[in-house]
Parts: C-alpha cells; structure tokens; sequence
C-alpha cells in the first residue's frame, strides 16, 4: 500500500473538516469502550491472564526460529506447504503463482491486515485475478474503493447512508426501490450477493491470527463464518500471514483468545474460531484442495532484539485504537498506511521507514491509555518516544522544534539565568495580560492562540515571590 | 504502595523539598504557595531547593535523551537529602518518579541513584493522603466543582480517590463526576505546540463535556491541563473557574482562577460566588 503518512498533518486536517467522518468517529467512541469494560469486568483475572499472554507471546519471540521451524515441518507433515517471504514484493509473487498454476479467475478473501500491507488486490487485479472482500466490512471499503481505517472495523469511518448509497450503486441486479435502512437489510443483502462468489472462487485467501508450532495450524477469528466458507470451498486455501503469530502450542493460543475478543469487541469469545491444519484429508468431507502459508517478514525479523521486539507480541485486537483520543479525532486513514492509531504508530515507522512515517510516533499526547488497555501490555508510549529519539539523532526532527529545545534546554540547565529570563516573561506577560486574564494572541503560541487564549501569569514567579516572603531558611 | 506501610516508616516531621515545576514557577505562584500551605499544614518541613528549573520532560519526549539525562541528573542533586520530593503536577511527578531511572538504564550506579531518587518523589495530592495520612482539610468553597484526571497522575502515580476523597471534606463544595474524566484533554506538553489543531479538537470535546456538566468550577492537579482546558473555556466564553486542586483544599482563592479577569474575579468574591 502507498504510504501517505509523511502528510499525517494535512490528512488530519482533512479528517477534522470532514463532518461525516467526525460523525461516524462519534459512533464509535462509546460503543467499543462500553463492551470491553463490561467483559472486563465479567472476567476477574483478566490482569492474570494478560500477564500469561504477554509471557507466551514474549517466550515465541525469544526462541523464534525454533518454533517457527517447529511449525514448518508440522504444516509439511500436514500435507500443507509453507513459502517464506522477505518482503510485500515476493510474498505477491507468491501469492500470484499458485493462483495461475490452479488457472484462478476469483479468489474470495477473509480479513486480512497482511493482504492490506502488501497490497495484494491491486495486484492480483492488475494480473486478471478478482479478489472478493467477504468480510463485511471489507467488503464494503472494495466496493467503495477505500482503504480500511481500522484494524478490526475496517469501515468504521463510514456511517450508514454512506454504505447504503455504495450498495445502491454497486448491486443494479436489485429492485432500486428496495428498503436498505435496517442494518439487517444491508447484512443480508451483501451475505445474498457473498454467497454466489463463494461457490465460484478458485482460491480462497485468509490471514490468521495465531500459528500454532505444536500442530503446525492456523488460526482464524471471524464473527461472519465468513472465513470458514472462504477456506473450505476452494482448490487452495492460501494463508497470508507474518512471523510473528506464531505461538507454541494450543493452549497458548487460546489463553491469548480469552483477552482478544474481549479486548477488541467485548466479547467473551469471537462468533467463529477456525482452525485449519492442511488440506482436505482423502475421508474429510470437505476442505481445500492444497493449504498454502505464506510467511511474511517485511521488516519484522530487524525488529527483533532492538528496543521494538516487544511490538512484536501485538494480536491486532484494536484497544489501543479504540481507545485513542488521537485517532478519535482524525480516524484511521490520516496515518496514512495499514495500520492505524497507537500500534501503528509504532509499528509503521518499523516496517516502511521512520523516514516516512516520522509524524507517527509524535502524534501522540504520551496519555498512556493504550498501554493501560493493551492486552498484551505493550509499552506503545515508550516505544513512541524510542522513534522520537531515533528521529532526534538522525535529525529528522523540524528544525523549530530541535531550535527550541536546545534554547530550553541552554536555560534549563543554568538555573540563575532561568531563574532571571523567567523572573521577566512572567513580569512582562503579568502586566500585558493581567486585565483580560488571558491573552487571545500571543507571539510563538500561534498554534495554541488559534482556537483557544493563553491564560496570563500572574505577574511574579514562585521562585521570587518565595525568596521574598521567606528570605531566610527554607530556600537552601 | 498502601498507605499504611509508607506512613508507618515515615518521620512524623519529614523534610520535604518541593519541587515547583516550570510552569508553576511562570504562571501560577499561588500553586506553589497552596502545596506549601497544605504540606505544613500536614507536619512535614518543606524547603524549596533553589537550583531547580525543570523536570527535563520537553527534552524527554523530543527524543533529545542527552539534555533529558543532564536535566534529571541536575535536579537529582538538587534534591539530594531530603526525605521527600513532593510535586504538584502528576506530569512531572511521573517524570521524576517513573522515567528518571530509565534514562540512565547503561549506568548502574546513576540509575540506582535515579531509582532510589524516584521512589521519594510524589504528587502532591497523593502524598498528603497516602503518605502523610491527611484524610480531611479545613478549606471552604462556595460552588459545583468537577474534576480532570490528568493522564500521568492517574496511569503512572495511579492519583484518583486521593483528590476526591479531600475535595469531600471541602466545606460547602460539591463535588460533580464529569463524563470521560480520563480522557486526555490534548495537552500532551509538545504535542499541543506540534499538532496544535488536533490538541485543540481534544480540548474541544473536553470542555464541552465540563460545560454540559453544569458546574461552576473545574479542577485538576496538572498546570498543563489546566491553561490547555481554562484557555478554551475562555475562547469559547464560558465562565467556568478553573483552578489546581491544591487551590482550592489550601483555601487559597485570593487570586483569580486561571485565565480569569481581575475584575470578573473581584466581582465573583464581592457578591459572594
Ligand atoms: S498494540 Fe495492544 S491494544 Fe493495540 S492492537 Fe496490538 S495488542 Fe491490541
């Protein structure tokens, strides 16, 4: 996918005059936040078993290579078969080739935020292939030509004219006077027209959410089935996934399950949890012909044993940005790359460069709220501020910003001359601004002065008015 | 920590040095003299150590590590021998509470200094309760106020019950919860000077849920919150009075709320509100 996160400034911007955009943000700040406490709250060793999924994930990523080649020859052994791929590029090569060798025309697709980072749609399309979204909301950005601006909700930035409108457009084999009002009415409709594609498509593509060494597995969760249908009905099942899902056994995955659906949804547990371990067996009734995984890296491998490995134990349930006030405010799509919110913050910069993706990790007040919902207790405002001391030493950040730290910094390290340069402003402003308490223009707070005053001080600083009222003693 | 371990092996007089924050020290002295007021008022002997500037968190959170690790090291010294550091600012309290021993991670002796540093250091609020076991103050306050919970004192100093639990004895004030008090008011320290339009859409929101609650006063323990909220409040032309906690349990109102006209404030006292 073409990065636009080095314009994260004008895409919020964008994002924050966008008053639809604004209501659908709206919609989906309470409903998310509401259903996870209360499953939290249903579930008292939620902490306990964070603390367990944290470990698992920290345990695979230490001894990665081990249980990856575990995992591996248990696929083989399945009858599966598993393509490593270094980056976007050989993984769509990949992807690609096993499709022509089973003559594919379409290929349905589960959810998949791989598919999204290596862009596979445009591709497969640029070479005759068609791909079918068959996640819901999937679904509905391909129709409308979009991105998804969620990890979990990809088109959670529409609300529902805007679905209707796209189905009116799109599905002309309907009466048009139809009654698209109810979500039920637009579910059914896209499940009716799902369901034809199902049965036609050659290949059906999925990601996963977990990789399972001991059974050399992968697992999806869906709340549609539409997952189920995607990877039963096909010549191959093609998983999409990356290095870092795997996990040792089953029981990790499922102790990691019980704080996914409830930190992402607030559910106890997803609709569908599928597990799929090679193709179809001769006495199965059903199953895809081949089982595929490709295995991508894209920059994950580098991030191992650097101060970013602990990225790597995120499950994708969404929390973090859930619970943003950041992304609240200018949606997904301003980040301008696959994923969104706090996780991408930290995770873009890693996988297309800091370069790129620099305003990621800035774009953030430190609140601390995704780390406190984090199931997997990954440390994204520490990891935010390792980004923003790479850009430092590298010089990537704005020249005014390095210019003012350093005059700070040249003050704040001499406390006579602070105590002197600080001892004026807070005179000069005093007096200025005394009358109107607050000032609605103030030189170098343009930013701030824009839609809010700067209160005035009150004239003298602590320091002074200390050394004043108690001269003697306590100033030591 | 639990309030009873750290009162029981407390001095019954602690030495407290306070550590005044930058923006405290620049806009609003009469924090400063609050926390001292409500300190003493709580036995403990409070000096204000004059070498301090800054916490060191602009650098911090620009990435500038060097100027960050020069700072901490600065104010480490500075406060070396007291029994307690105290701040009025969740903020800076986490810096100096949390974060000082992870910047000196590659220097075993400078990060044990940095941890057993940290460990003194408190918020204001939460140190008079959990640590000096104030349970009620003797202030008085004419008004509906709600209460901000500032992001670092309350997901890094874990400061929530503290302030409440005060307010409640404040005698004549009511105390009204405000929807999404958790939620970040934009301020963020850089990031409302970086992404100024984005910080003030999070204000934005903020202050609309503080108006729709009805009270009359709004209080937070963090001097950042408080100009970023008070600021909007004003743009916007609401009257609602902004002030530090610590304000207002010191019973120290003589000056005007933040970002409040002398002469809106002088009227307010003279008919009593
Ligand atoms: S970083 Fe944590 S909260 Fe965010 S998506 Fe990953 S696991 Fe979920």
């Amino acid at each position: 996918m073409q990065s636009t996160s080095h314009s994260f400034k004008d895409n919020a911007r964008a994002a924050m005059a966008n008053p639809t955009l604004q209501r659908a943000m709206g919609n989906m700040r309470h409903g998310f936040l509401a259903k996870r406490l209360a499953a939290i709250d249903r579930l008292p060793e939620f902490d306990a078993l964070r603390d367990r999924a944290r470990d698992i994930k920290n345990h695979a990523l230490e001894h990665l290579d081990v249980y990856l080649e575990a995992w591996e020859a248990k696929v083989v052994s399945a009858g599966g078969h598993v393509h490593w791929a270094r980056d976007a590029e050989e993984a769509r090569r990949i992807v690609l080739a096993i499709c022509q060798r089973l003559d594919a025309r379409t290929v349905t697709k589960g959810k998949s935020m791989i598919a999204e980072e290596i862009a596979l749609n445009p591709f497969l399309e640029a070479n005759g292939i068609v791909p079918v979204e068959t996640d819901l909301g999937e679904y509905i950005i391909q129709i409308r030509n979009e991105s998804p601006s969620h990890i979990i909700a990809p088109a959670i930035h529409l609300v529902q004219d805007q679905i209707e409108q796209s189905f009116r457009e799109i599905h002309t084999q309907f009466d048009r006077d139809r009654p698209l009002v109810e979500p039920r009415q637009l579910v059914d409709e896209a499940r009716g027209v799902l369901r034809d594609k199902f049965i036609a498509a050659d290949v059906g593509i999925t990601g996963a959410n977990f990789l399972v060494a001991e059974t050399g597995s992968s697992i999806i969760v869906t709340n549609e089935g539409n997952g189920d249908l995607t990877q039963t009905l096909t010549k191959a099942h093609i998983v999409v996934t990356s290095l870092e899902k795997i996990v040792p056994t089953l029981e990790d995955a499922q102790t990691i399950l019980r704080v996914l659906a409830r930190s992402a949804t607030g559910q106890e547990y997803s609709v569908y949890t599928t597990v799929s371990t090679g193709p179809r067996r001769p006495n199965d009734l059903d199953g895809p012909g081949e089982y595929h995984v490709v295995l991508l890296d894209n920059g994950r491998s580098r991030m191992l044993g650097t101060e970013f490995q602990d990225m790597l134990r995120c499950i994708r349930c969404g929390a973090c940005m859930n619970h943003c006030p950041v992304y609240a405010t200018v949606g997904g799509h301003a980040y301008g790359w696959v994923y969104p919110g706090p996780m991408g913050a930290v995770l873009t910069p890693s996988l297309i460069g800091v370069d790129e993706a620099g305003h990621l990790p800035n774009a953030s007040t430190f609140c601390g709220k995704c780390e406190s919902v984090c199931p997997m207790r990954i440390p994204l405002p520490k990891m935010m501020r390792h980004w923003r001391e790479r850009e430092f030493e590298r010089h990537l950040s704005p020249a005014a910003m390095r210019w003012g730290i350093a005059a700070w910094a040249f003050l704040a390290k001499r406390p006579k001359l602070y105590r002197w340069v600080s001892g004026l402003t807070a005179n000069v402003l005093g007096l200025l601004g005394r009358a109107h308490g607050s000032f609605r223009n103030l030189p170098l707070a343009g930013g701030w002065t824009l839609g809010r005053d700067m209160p005035t001080p009150q004239g003298e600083t602590f320091h002074r008015a200390w050394a004043r009222r108690r001269p003697r003693g306590t100033h030591s | 920590m639990s309030s009873s371990d750290s009162a029981a092996s407390r001095p019954a007089n602690p030495r407290v040095a306070l550590f005044v924050t930058c923006l405290v020290d620049l806009f609003r002295p009469s924090v400063g003299f609050a926390a001292v007021k409500l300190l003493e008022g709580a036995g403990c002997r409070v000096a204000v150590p004059a070498l301090q500037t800054c916490c060191g968190q602009p650098a911090f959170n620009s990435g500038d590590r060097e100027t960050a690790r020069a700072i901490a090291r600065q104010v480490i010294d500075a406060f070396a021998g007291y029994d307690y550091v105290v701040v009025p600012s969740g903020s800076c309290g986490g810096m100096l509470h949390e974060h000082y021993s992870a910047l000196f991670a590659d220097d075993a002796d400078l990060a044990a200094r940095a941890g057993d540093f940290g460990k003194r250091c408190h918020e204001l609020i939460s140190f008079l309760v959990d640590v000096m076991g104030v349970s009620a103050v003797a202030a008085r306050y004419a008004g509906t106020a709600t209460y901000h919970d500032s992001c670092s004192g309350l997901r890094e100093l874990s400061v929530k019950a503290q302030p409440r639990r005060l307010l409640a004895s404040v005698a004549g004030l009511k105390l009204t919860e405000l929807p999404g008090a958790e939620v970040c008011c934009g301020f963020g320290g850089t990031f409302c000077v970086k992404y100024p339009e984005i910080s003030d859409r999070m204000v934005a929101d903020k202050t609309r849920d503080i108006v729709a609650t009805g009270a009359d006063t709004l209080l937070a323990g963090d001097m950042g919150c408080l100009l970023n909220i008070a600021g909007k409040l004003r743009r916007d032309g609401h009257r609602v009075r902004v002030r530090h906690v610590a304000e207002v349990l010191a019973g120290a109102l003589d000056e005007p709320a933040i970002g409040e006209p002398a002469t809106e404030h002088a009227q307010a006292r003279h008919t009593g509100v």
